[in-house]
């Protein structure tokens, strides 16, 4: 099947696995029972020339380049090496002189009607057909006829350009279509030597994973339209790095000619990506490079922005931030951080609530879930949740939001592998293949959860009795997993954490796998980017002592969400319930990367919360995100401009790579943070990217015993904070994975015949060493949750602080019930939306959709409104007129729309009600 | 000359206008093989068809019987039937399908019950219009007669038949690409292992597949016994066989022929068979079994019809069909032409299958029209060493189905037999056949 | 809802693509693929019958009837035209009323086809592959037809019209066009004008069942012969 797990090193291997040994050339070789011969020979390290193999795809067996001889009964005859299992005892020739014939005759036969157009050739200098060719091929062509031709190219896609001529019919684009990616949108059309890749006419292959069928291609038939001449591999600088366009990390090698980005690769990253990525984190680079960034700092002179020189900008960043703190340091809010690196995250963090004291810091924007849940709920990896037997989806349309972690779970869900269960408001990508989907109105997700675990609970109206017993039969046993993230903005993430939390406490073996999109959210928030947090998964109050030791100051208390902040610095008639201390008002916003306008769900609220505060610091890449309010701005390094490290979803964490020089006078994030806080007089302490990852290393308990050195042994795929435990350590393959420079070009790959070893995390033991790691900090062994024995409050060094579990409580607020005329909306995402990655990537620009609200039949039929007609949706504060279609997936009385997309007739963000914990309306007649 | 007065098992009724209708059917011991069969056991049945040693006649020949026993610890789930006929100079299922339609259903109710399925498809031909609607008639006629449908003739045993149309393309023949196509797929032959379909067939379950002939012949198998079959023919080629008799011959057309006591002289000569060679001219070559076989000279033809002896001689029965060319034929043309069949007809998957068969049929045309060069042949025999290492027989191949090393055959053949004539296409610069 | 595939795809996730309800075909067409559909254990078993219906119904495969064959068997429409291009009688370019296909091979060729298909391409004023101006006639190259014995053999509309000469060829086109054989060659498209009658199914619960019944009757009778043997063993000793 598609999911090629099993087939790979480190996946949920025993240590007693099966093995068979047989004769590979003449050397007893051992391979995996079942493996591949093509696998176990590359891993033995014989590598056998391929085209149509992929190790993370079914073997077809097609090109018929793999040939080997293998002995048999009726003696030794060729064999595909990608189709045929090692067997024990079995004879293996890969250099004899038929098999030498055989790979000869098949290069041939493939350049009979391959074009001689290597010059002109996108793949030329990287082609497989090319290398192999030389390699094993014939000297020279004998073919004098004709070749084949075709129209060329064709776009079959917006970014994807196919020419059919240089087509070798592999196959290997068509199955990843149809079985990774489930979008069969390409396909063979024809028969025989006529035979072309194709889409249907005038259906484009419109598949958020189109350009992964590019990297694949072992010739240059699918080329990709941004990368399209731009080009020569031979003039390409590569870096290893990980995509932070969302949370899921993919490993990518950052291609660059130029000091510009010319093109991302997937690497593949067992645990993670197994070589794909989306189109959006392929393709979004085009803004680092074109996007209109900003390269200078600005101070807002008589309404305009004024470049200075960093110092002036910093003085008066210093200024605005010292008289907004005069009632206290709650008067300074910091907004956003989800697109810093681990460093910048803590550099910023410990900036505020180390040296400014000031707790109200949050790099959600109002679109996450509670730091408490999100850090404290027992994680789960990737692997954990396509090894589960069941996996609870409580989050938004994964392809949209995390399109590669829907592949994962895909794979393994179509190949009967997991259950999924959804719980979701709509329907999903992942609803057709969902074991169970479970609809809720916004609101009711908590109940819901109640419903599956306790079956005296009262079931949320509107719930099928049938699928909440298959529901609860599915979740009764084996191995959970719950995917949690936000299924709509317009309901409150404390309504959503708490289904989590209602989950947890009834099954305390089930694992949470977060479903938050940004970037480096999660390391935004393990190094203390929430309120009532600090770096490492800690308490505030449990972990004010430990902190209090190497920082100038530690918060008093919790201080305000992105919410609150807003509505503080609105003022008395935003402002309200909720507030922890209503006399300091916030009077400055620090905008980390981020444009609350843009982001929060709320756009009332954002808008009065920027007019409201006195003064707006913005640390900004791109002009297109810049607040009009901003007094100060303040230029940054971008993806790809800064070394550093990122934490994905499952709390991994792996290294950027730096491939280009930051323009003009942008700066890297820790280093802004660390200037700002020597123009308030304070030393951050921090001097260098290093420093500060072995402070981090050193402070914050969950990156305990994450030093550099590890980090560097585990190379592409790093390691999982808090690291495991019993011997602390990081496992070494005792061999690499199968290397397929055909699979996955990158860093890693071409250049690692013979390997450094590559690290796992040695929760999934792989079968080899286990390298006991120096523990940094002080001395103790960390218990199993990372917590440290002994250390008593008061006298002696404070103890190290435990990491947060499960919480008890996280204020959830109460749903009023509606009326039967008031409808609850959802508000849900889009992979490409009007944010700033997509706007300044011409080609994914041209990819936005613009959706109708969707509006359950019934509710449209008693309106009287047709399908595709016009509605009326009101909220207490608002209204906006739109075309509806019907949803039967949706509620009655729910209506969907989707956020931060063109909507003819408004932007569904007026109509959020983020105080609120779900957004009410009531649908009329225009 | 020897033809032997063996009795007619398969074409028995073909010599009346209303063959095809249950009432001729009837008239002439239709259905009697099934209810007898239906008052046997399961096994006892199979046993009666492996007692015969009947050959499959879709064209690998093997054992009718042993294909089902090896199922016997596998229960079966779809029989499948094989009549996709497409291999050039074979018509004989077309016969069968649209002269004795009825007798097909009752081999396969015959199978099915031996087999205990309950579900089978017959894969037909597309280009059988009027098979698919004599076949489709038979069978609703035989569900009003009792015999298809629901506890057939009350014997508690029920099975479904449904009549599946082909579209079009040879490579459906191919079991495993007649079981794609059938799943609704374009009709790539599935890689082996496994071999058989037998272990995962249609949907990935057991199922069986045999030539719409096979199944002719079981109503007959079960009147008569197995014995009585076996008696017929020699060695492991028993019973009678249909040839499809084709090209130079005065009397082309389908003969039913006790194998091995018949040879290809009086297959081609008889005159209540094939008639001799038209117009005085001689016998140049003849191609004993389809057009993936290699071909025989004039010295081979007192070969007997037997599988066993024609592999001997280093060619195949195959898919029994006989095709008789005379002494002014253009050996590179046929063999141009038969090339030409095998490239359109290619599934497109296998790299040395899809290229190697169109550069293959270029090289021909070349040579046939007139500009080929000396190292062509050379590079002709290298070309299809490339897709079938070492051009023996049985070939060895270098891809997933046998269509291409099938391939080589007739150039091969046609280069060792008559490299004189394509050394005359090259230095004359044309064909001197005109 | 509970079970897969859940039948809303839901908000239309793709930008393009999500297979639209049936709205080519007929009514008619669609009811009697439901029909064909319901034969098989899986509905993409039915996706070759279907197209010869919308073939039926056309005249060939156009490219509405090809989304519409997709979504009623589940499938995306590319690889319904993926898999329907791959055979030769699926036709997704416009043909004539009537497919004058003329088998060049092997026995044909000996028999004389090329010759007959030069004289067809010189009488209709079409290269192979070419439709006349009227749209009356497509002439097709075909390989073998299985009707050997009457060389060369030539099918219209896959209706076997016997060896034809150069002349009978002329007559039989005249026919064509005159409508003179309409009842023996419907129109390009049809194919199997008998319809089924039968009325058992056998679905996949079923065969499962029978399979299963099958093994434990197999193995209750091995028994039974093995008791048997034994005694006839015993009898005998
Ligand atoms: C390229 C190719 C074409 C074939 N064509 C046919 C065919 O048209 N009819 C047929 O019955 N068997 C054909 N076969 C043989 C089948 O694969 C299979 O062996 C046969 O249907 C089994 O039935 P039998 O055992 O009754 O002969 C073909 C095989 C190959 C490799
Ligand atoms: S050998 Fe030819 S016909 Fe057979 S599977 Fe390969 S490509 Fe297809
Ligand atoms: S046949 Fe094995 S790699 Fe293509």
């Amino acid at each position: 099947m598609a999911d090629r797990d099993a087939a790979r090193p480190g996946a949920g291997q025993d240590a007693a696995e099966a093995t068979v040994t047989f004769t590979l050339d003449g050397r007893e070789v051992t391979a995996r029972k079942g493996e591949m011969l093509i696998a176990a020979a590359e891993r033995a390290g014989t590598f056998i020339p391929r085209f149509c193999y992929h190790p993370r795809m079914s073997s077809v067996g097609v090109c018929r380049m793999c040939l080997v001889e293998v002995s048999g009964p009726r003696g030794a005859t060729l064999q595909p090496s990608c189709f045929i299992e090692a067997t024990e005892g079995a004879v293996v020739d890969t250099l004899s002189d038929k098999v030498k014939k055989a790979q000869d005759g098949v290069l041939e036969f493939l350049l009979v009607n391959h074009p001689l157009d290597c010059p002109v050739c996108d793949k030329g200098g990287e082609c497989p057909l090319q290398d192999q060719t030389l390699a094993y091929g014939p000297g020279e062509s004998r073919f004098v006829e004709e070749k084949r031709h075709f129209e060329k190219p064709i776009p079959v896609s917006e970014l994807v350009l196919l020419d059919r001529e240089r087509c070798i019919q592999c196959s290997r684009c068509t199955r990843f279509a149809s079985e990774v990616a489930g979008e069969a949108q390409i396909d063979f059309i024809g028969r025989g030597e006529e035979i072309e890749v194709n889409t249907f006419p005038d259906l484009p292959f419109s598949s958020y994973f189109s350009g992964n069928t590019v990297q694949i291609c072992p010739v240059g038939a699918l080329t990709a339209a941004p990368y399209r001449f731009a080009a020569r591999p031979w003039d390409l600088d590569q870096v290893e790095s990980t995509c932070t366009t969302c949370a899921v990390g993919c490993r990518v090698a950052v291609q660059s000619s130029a000091n510009r980005v010319t093109r991302l690769l997937g690497i593949d990253s067992d645990p993670v990506n197994h070589g794909w990525l989306c189109d959006k984190g392929r393709f979004a680079f085009e803004a680092v490079n074109d996007g209109d960034r900003v390269t200078e700092p600005m101070v807002r002179i008589d309404g305009e922005l004024t470049p200075v020189t960093w110092h002036e900008a910093l003085e008066r960043v210093a200024d605005g931030l010292r008289s907004a703190a005069a009632d206290g340091p709650e008067g300074i809010g910091f907004i956003g951080g989800a697109r810093l690196t681990n460093e910048g995250a803590y550099a910023w963090t410990k900036l505020a609530k180390g040296v400014l004291g000031t707790d109200s810091v949050d790099a959600q924007l109002g679109d996450g879930l509670p730091a408490a849940a999100v850090l404290g709920l027992p994680r789960a990896t990737i692997d954990q949740a396509a090894t589960a037997a069941t996996v609870v989806l409580l989050a938004g349309d994964l392809r949209e939001e995390l399109p590669v972690l829907y592949l994962r779970l895909r794979s393994r869900v179509v190949g009967g592998d997991l259950s999924l269960v959804e719980l979701s408001p709509q329907a999903t990508a992942s609803t057709p293949f969902a074991s169970v989907s479970l609809r809720y109105r916004p609101g009711d997700a908590a109940g819901l959860a109640r419903a599956m675990v306790d079956d005296t609970a009262s079931l949320p109206a509107g719930t099928d009795p049938a699928a909440l017993a298959e529901a609860r039969r599915l979740t009764g046993s084996g191995p959970v997993v719950v995917v949690i993230g936000r299924p709509s903005l317009a309901e409150d993430g404390r309504l959503v954490a708490e289904a989590a939390r209602i989950l947890a406490e009834a099954r305390p073996d089930c694992r949470f796998l977060p479903a938050l999109r940004r970037g480096n959210v999660l390391g935004a928030l393990d190094m203390g980017m929430a309120p009532g947090v600090l770096p490492g998964r800690v308490d505030l109050d449990d972990a004010r002592a430990w902190f209090a030791r190497e920082w100038d100051t530690v918060p008093e208390r919790a201080g305000r969400d992105t919410v609150g902040m807003l509505r503080s610095a609105a003022g008395p008639a935003a402002g309200g319930s909720g507030d922890p201390d209503p006399t300091v008002r916030v009077r400055a916003l620090v905008l980390l990367g981020a444009d609350p306008t843009g982001d929060l769900p709320d756009a009332r609220l954002a808008g009065e919360g920027l007019d409201g505060a006195e003064f707006v610091v913005q640390v900004a890449s791109s002009t297109a995100a810049l607040s009009t309010r901003a007094d100060v701005v303040l230029p940054a390094a971008e993806a790809h401009e800064r070394p550093g490290t990122t934490t994905n979803i499952e709390g991994r964490v792996t290294r950027l790579g730096q491939k280009l020089v930051p323009p003009g006078q942008a700066w890297p994030d820790w280093m802004i943070a660390a200037e700002l806080a020597s123009h308030l007089d304070a030393d951050l302490g921090l001097d260098s990217l290093h420093g500060v990852w072995d402070e981090v290393e050193r402070l914050a308990p969950a990156y305990r015993g994450i030093t550099r050195s590890v980090l560097e042994a585990a190379g592409g795929d790093g390691v999982v904070a808090p690291l495991a435990t019993s011997g602390v350590g990081i496992s070494r393959r005792s061999v690499p994975g199968p290397l397929d420079p055909i699979a996955f070009p990158g860093v890693e790959s071409v250049e690692r015949q013979g390997a450094p070893p590559r690290a796992g995390f040695a929760e999934s033991p792989t079968a080899v060493t286990t390298a006991a790691v120096a523990t940094g900090g002080e001395g103790g062994a960390a218990d199993a949750s990372g917590r440290e024995d002994g250390g008593t409050e008061g006298d002696g060094p404070p103890a190290r602080p435990p990491l947060l579990g499960v919480p008890a409580d996280l204020g959830a607020p109460r749903v009023p019930p509606t009326d039967s005329y008031t409808s609850r909306l959802v508000a849900s995402r889009r992979l490409y939306d009007r944010g700033a990655a997509v706007a300044a990537s011409p080609a994914l620009a041209a990819l936005v959709p613009e959706p109708p609200v969707r509006v359950n039949p019934h509710d449209l039929d008693d309106l009287g409104v047709a399908p595709g007609g016009d509605v009326l949706v009101r909220t207490a504060t608002a209204s906006l007129v739109a075309p509806a279609v019907a949803d039967p997936s949706l509620p009655r009385k729910v209506v969907a729309a989707d956020f931060n997309l063109p909507l003819a007739g408004g932007s569904i963000a007026d109509l959020i009600d983020a105080t609120a914990p779900v957004t009410e309306l009531r649908l009329e007649t225009p | 000359m020897a033809v032997t007065d063996a009795p007619r098992i398969v074409t028995s009724r073909i010599g009346f206008d209303d063959s095809h209708t249950l009432e001729r059917f009837l008239a002439t011991g239709g259905y009697e093989g099934l209810r007898k069969a239906l008052t046997m056991t399961p096994e006892a049945v199979a046993h009666e068809v492996d007692a015969a040693s009947l050959l499959g006649r879709g064209g690998a020949g093997f054992p009718a019987g042993r294909k089902w026993s090896m199922l016997r610890k596998n229960p079966v789930s779809y029989l499948v039937v094989n009549g996709d006929e497409s291999e050039p100079a074979t018509f004989k299922d077309h016969l069968l399908v649209e002269r004795d339609p009825h007798q097909l259903v009752e081999g396969v109710l015959i199978a099915a019950y031996a087999l205990q399925v309950s579900q089978v498809f017959v894969f037909l031909r597309g280009e059988f219009a009027l098979g698919l609607e004599r076949v489709q008639a038979a069978l609703n006629d035989a569900y009003a007669h009792g015999a298809v449908g629901e506890d057939i003739f009350g014997s508690g045993f029920s099975v479904d038949v449904v009549l599946h149309p082909g579209a079009g393309a040879y490579i459906c023949g191919e079991e495993t690409a007649l079981l794609e196509s059938l799943e609704g797929k374009r009709g790539f032959p599935r890689i082996k292992p496994p071999f058989f379909p037998a272990a995962i067939g249609l949907y990935g379950e057991p199922t069986v597949v045999n030539n719409v002939e096979t199944m002719s012949n079981l109503p007959w198998i079960i009147r008569h016994g197995g014995a009585a079959f076996a008696a017929l023919g020699e060695g492991r080629s028993t019973g009678t066989r249909l040839f499809a008799l084709a090209g130079h011959v005065r009397n082309p057309g389908v003969f039913e022929i006790e194998m091995v006591k018949t040879t290809f002289a009086d297959l081609i000569h008889a005159p209540v068979l094939g008639g001799g060679i038209p117009h005085g001219r001689e016998l140049k070559a003849f191609i004993p079994g389809g057009v993936s076989a290699p071909w025989f000279g004039p010295d081979q033809i007192d070969l007997p019809l037997g599988q066993d002896e024609v592999a001997a001689a280093g060619s195949m029965l195959g898919s029994g069909s006989v095709v008789v060319m005379d002494d002014h034929t253009c050996a590179v043309r046929a063999a141009w032409r038969i090339t030409k069949f095998f490239s359109r007809e290619s599934c497109g998957q296998c790299t040395p299958c899809r290229e190697g068969s169109g550069w293959l049929e270029r090289i021909m045309e070349r040579i046939e029209t007139g500009s080929g060069r000396e190292e062509d042949l050379d590079l002709l025999l290298d070309v299809c060493d490339n897709i079938a290492p070492g051009l023996t027989w049985p070939p060895q191949q270098t891809t997933i189905c046998v269509l291409g090393p099938s391939i080589p055959s007739s150039i091969g053949s046609a280069i060792q037999m008559f490299r004189d004539e394509f050394l005359v296409h090259i230095k004359e610069g044309g064909c001197p056949y005109g | 809802m509970s079970g897969p595939p859940s039948p809303s795809p839901g908000p239309a996730p793709r930008r393009a693509g999500a297979p639209p309800a049936p709205s080519h075909l007929s009514a008619e067409t669609v009811e009697r693929a439901r029909e064909l559909i319901a034969l098989y254990p899986e509905a993409r078993s039915a996706l070759i019958p279907l197209c010869h219906l919308a073939q039926e119904q056309d005249g060939w495969l156009r490219p509405e009837a090809m989304a519409d064959i997709a979504a009623l068997v589940g499938v995306t429409p590319a690889e319904v035209y993926g898999t329907a291009s791959f055979y030769d009688m699926l036709h997704t370019e416009p043909v004539g009323t009537h497919l004058v296909s003329v088998c060049t091979n092997i026995a044909c060729l000996l028999g004389g086809a090329a010759e007959l298909l030069e004289h067809a391409e010189t009488s209709l004023g079409v290269n192979v592959g070419g439709t006349t101006v009227d749209g009356a006639i497509t002439l097709e190259e075909a390989e073998c037809l299985a009707d050997c014995d009457r060389a060369p053999c030539v099918q219209v509309n896959h209706r076997y019209v016997g060896a034809q000469t150069p002349e009978s060829f002329d007559r039989l086109v005249a026919d064509l066009r005159t409508g003179a054989r309409a009842d023996e060659i419907p129109r390009h498209g049809t194919l199997v004008r008998v319809r089924r009658s039968v009325g058992l199914r056998a679905g996949r619960d079923r065969v499962v069942a029978e399979r299963a019944a099958m093994a434990a009757a197999q193995a209750a009778r091995a028994e039974e012969a093995a008791a048997a043997a034994a005694g006839r063993k015993e009898g005998s000793a």
